[in-house]
């Protein structure tokens, strides 16, 4: 409702200039992750020269160098079971607070909120020693340690019981939104607990359940705390956290680093503009009662 | 809401399982280290083996704020620095973005898929773009557009610790602002959304009756939309609050190691570290704890008031 012309031709150029700085970061990158650093670095005008050599150079160096296949597979490894998990738990949480009355409803819906609002880092010191002293049977790749920490088994149910607090905060509302009379109909009809929340809530739950798994799995995948402290060794970080290795071998080619970052945001940019809307509304539902 | 009484046994059997578990799991891994945080803050341990934990009081706390002083002293207000860049610079233009927004003007969608696009990518990897695309001194667009790009005249950005504001012995050092910067670039449209469904919410006729009452933009913003998106605010001031304490990722991955510590390395420090120091790690801990209570509570309050009486 802006109502003269020139506060629309004002509020346009306002956004425009801003977009130019959001803009400017990922260009650059594409720009100078294509060519070579020994052209852009020699230029006055870096990589906004015009190009004379364009080159997948780049890309297979930080692939080889930073064995970002291996990385990537461990980080689907610990993102997809993480991510399920989290939903099938927080959702099952969420159905039984917010479709039943109990005594500790409110405390535990709390409990959960808050536990996922806390700093990661102030857990941290106890969580090392906890991972450091339960044991695990060895399995190749999942874990090799032998201990939580050091495995993606650790790292996969950090994940969930950390994030399981924001699911369950989200879920839970967007379940009393559900019509009542769901449940009542059900009982009569002498259906479980069970059969009313899988067969009657969760399928009218999808959108929210959709819009969660797109945001989770950007969280998870972006993860690099967890998995720098927890897992600490090179072949089994995830992709985010390989990053910290990088910063030495990758040492002053700036192009490298660059076409480096461009592997690694790759998929969720891919599931960003897929799925820009279940994005969008996973934080919004975030936000609001 | 059906009430639990009319449960039958086995299925509240099979609700006991469906909420223990999820709790289990999460107490025992979340706030049980919360705990057990504040009480290893009081002890001295290397954190080998149990009996040579020793109970040590608060001989911890007395160390940080005197041996260590300045260390605390300067991660503590490096997060504070992070708080006002969040709150003063990313948090207007988000709002001022999202409000702008909410007026469909032409190219809505794009700018609001472009100003949110950072939120998707992980903070160690916008360090790394702004590193290489930004700040790289040899051909960084801030040494290229200033033209300081031949051989020892780079200015280097993620380099230079002195204070741009000093403080006595503390202040805002260059290179520290640098690392803001980003973290500023990524959370305008993380606010930016967030408001954007606040403002989706407001009764339009609330809108017209002001604009019919000759009120300003300005006027209508701060008179009528402003507060009556209460709920929201709250919400941004505690995900601000929280992320400036939580900053981590971006700083150990441009891991300069002089000034641009914050309360979070010097938890990790100790882990990630040679020494190990679990008592003094922790009591750091227990300071990040207590500086996030008030706001957690706070936001409990906002979120849950009202839902008692239901």
């Amino acid at each position: 409702m802006l109502t003269t012309k020139r506060n629309q031709y004002l509020a346009q150029g306002f956004l425009l200039v801003f977009s130019l700085l959001w803009v400017f970061p990922i260009v650059g990158m594409v720009l100078s992750a294509f060519r070579p650093y020994a052209e852009t670095s020699n230029n006055p005008r870096g990589f906004f020269s015009w190009p004379e050599t364009i080159t997948l150079d780049n890309f297979r160096n930080a692939l080889e160098q930073g064995e970002m296949v291996q990385h990537w597979i461990v980080t689907f490894a610990v993102v997809i079971p993480a991510m399920t998990l989290t939903l099938f738990l927080s959702s099952m949480v969420a159905f039984s607070v917010s479709r039943y009355s109990w005594r500790f409803n409110i405390a535990l819906l709390m409990l959960f909120t808050a536990g996922n609002l806390l700093p990661p880092q102030s857990i941290i010191q106890p969580l090392f020693q906890i991972y450091n002293r339960i044991p695990i049977p060895e399995i190749p790749f999942i874990s090799e340690s032998g201990q939580l920490r050091g495995s993606l088994i650790g790292l996969i149910l950090i994940h969930v019981a950390f994030q399981s607090g924001f699911c369950t905060f989200v879920l839970s509302n967007y379940m009393k939104t559900l019509p009542k009379e769901l449940n009542e109909a059900a009982m009569v009809d002498g259906a479980g607990v069970w059969r009313q929340y899988w067969q009657i809530v969760m399928p009218l739950t999808r959108p929210a359940l959709a819009a969660l798994a797109t945001l989770e799995f950007a969280w998870i995948y972006n993860d690099y705390f967890w998995a720098v402290v927890l897992v600490q060794q090179g072949d089994d970080l995830p992709i985010t956290s390989s990053l910290r290795n990088l910063s030495g071998e990758f040492f002053t080619d700036d192009n490298l680093i660059a076409a480096g970052s461009l592997i690694v945001v790759l998929p969720t940019v891919l599931i960003y503009l897929v799925l820009r809307r279940q994005f969008i509304s996973g934080l919004a539902v975030g936000a609001q009662k | 809401m059906a009430g639990s009484s009319l449960l039958s046994k086995s299925d509240r059997r099979v609700m006991y399982g469906m909420v223990g578990v999820p709790t289990l799991l999460h107490v025992g891994l979340v706030w049980i280290p919360a705990i057990a945080t504040i009480l290893l803050s009081f002890t001295n341990w290397n954190g080998f083996r149990f009996d040579t934990m020793k109970f040590v009081g608060l001989q911890n706390y007395i160390q940080l704020f005197t041996v260590f002083e300045k260390d605390l002293y300067e991660a503590l207000l490096n997060n504070l620095w992070v708080l006002v860049f969040l709150f003063l610079v990313a948090t207007p233009m988000g709002i001022l973005i999202a409000y702008l927004l909410d007026k469909n003007l032409r190219g809505t969608a794009f700018y609001q898929s472009l100003f949110y696009f950072p939120v998707v990518l992980s903070l160690a990897v916008v360090g790394f773009i702004w590193k290489s695309v930004i700040y790289s001194p040899r051909q960084g667009v801030l040494n290229v557009i200033l033209g300081r790009t031949a051989e020892g005249d780079q200015i280097s950005w993620l380099g230079d610790s002195s204070f741009l504001i000093p403080l006595g012995d503390y202040g805002l050092s260059k290179n520290f602002l640098a690392l803001i910067a980003p973290m500023v670039w990524r959370h305008v449209g993380y606010i930016m959304v967030l408001y954007l469904a606040g403002l989706k919410s407001v009764d339009p006729s609330m809108k017209e009756a002001a604009a019919i009452d000759g009120a300003s933009e300005w006027q209508l913003f701060r008179q009528v939309i402003f507060p009556s998106l209460k709920p929201v605010n709250v919400v941004i001031m505690v995900i601000t609050v929280i992320e400036a304490l939580r900053i981590f990722d971006i700083i150990d991955v441009l891991n300069n190691p002089v000034g641009t510590d914050v309360l979070s390395i010097l938890v990790t420090e100790s882990i990630l570290g040679e020494s190990s120091n679990v008592g003094r790690g922790s009591a750091y801990g227990v300071i990040l704890l207590l500086s996030c209570l008030l706001f957690v509570v706070w936001y409990l309050r906002n979120e849950f008031r009202g839902l008692e009486e239901e």
